[in-house]
């Protein structure tokens, strides 16, 4: 027996679901880039996925990428938590609005 | 033996992924994500792309989750404790989860194109490294660029401000 594409569609779907979750229900900013990341990792998993599935070099092409992207995007967004933290003292996305 | 790995693998991806997100403790958080992510790169190795295995394990749990564990060990954090899932936040989040759950499994259900099975294969490091250099050299370049403009982002942000102390020398009694 076989692992049909379907479970690994689920598998990355399920991921990509868990890391929603977390963005919009934590109220901590690191947490909710943590989530962005756990996101971009289950993008990643479904294009290498799928370029098994279609025996492509495509999919992976394409992953790496996505890599590279995650990276670049997480280093900026804590380098903006940092200044934010710097500002108003906290790190909950409630507060920022009042601590002006 | 693939399928014994397959299932394994993502047993201990969700589950470490679950645990991740529920932490209080953010360090506790970030490093069941390392475990996560040491798993993917597993997963990644199994669907034949022994490169990009690497690059999560050097790029993700190497270089991205030690940027979050000094940056949550820099930020005093213990004044505020985060309220953990207000009920406000977490009923519509689990409902959209919940739909997209099952919506996602509908489609999949008895989908043909989705039911193949998946061989296993790989692609040796050399073979991927020249097609994306030959058929992809211009997103390599703009990447470069993006990362100089991530470099002079970061920069502008963590420069030293006239009204806080961080980022200048220590001050002589």
């Amino acid at each position: 027996m076989e692992v049909s594409f379907a479970h690994a569609l689920m598998l990355a779907g399920i991921l990509f679901l868990v890391g929603l979750f977390t963005v919009s229900s934590r109220r901590n900013l690191i947490m909710m880039l943590l989530g962005l990341e756990i996101m971009l990792n289950a993008v990643s998993l479904i294009f290498v996925a799928a370029a098994l599935r279609w025996r492509q070099i495509e999919g992976q092409a394409i992953s790496l990428f996505v890599l590279a992207v995650a990276a670049a995007e997480v280093s900026l967004g804590l380098a903006f938590i940092i200044a934010i933290h710097r500002r108003s003292g906290s790190v909950d996305p409630g507060q920022l609005g009042k601590l002006k | 033996m693939f399928l014994i790995l397959f299932y394994s693998l993502a047993a201990v991806i969700l589950s470490a992924t679950v645990l991740a997100v529920t932490r209080r403790n953010l360090v506790h958080a970030v490093l069941y994500l390392v475990l996560s992510f040491f798993g993917s790169a597993m997963l990644l190795y199994l669907f034949g792309a022994p490169f990009l295995a690497a690059m999560e394990i050097i790029i993700y749990a190497g270089a991205v989750m030690v940027l979050f564990l000094f940056v949550i060990m820099m930020i005093d954090l213990s004044h505020l404790p985060e309220v953990l899932f207000p009920v406000s936040q977490l009923i519509p989040a689990l409902v959209i989860v919940g739909a997209y759950t099952a919506a996602g499994a509908l489609m999949l259900a008895g989908d043909p194109v989705a039911g193949r099975r998946l061989s296993p294969a790989a692609v040796a490091p050399g073979t991927f490294g020249e097609y994306v250099m030959t058929h992809h050299w211009l997103p390599v370049e703009v990447v470069s660029l993006l990362l100089l403009v991530v470099l002079l982002g970061a920069l502008h942000l963590g420069r030293p401000r006239p009204d806080n102390d961080s980022g200048g020398e220590p001050e002589r009694g």
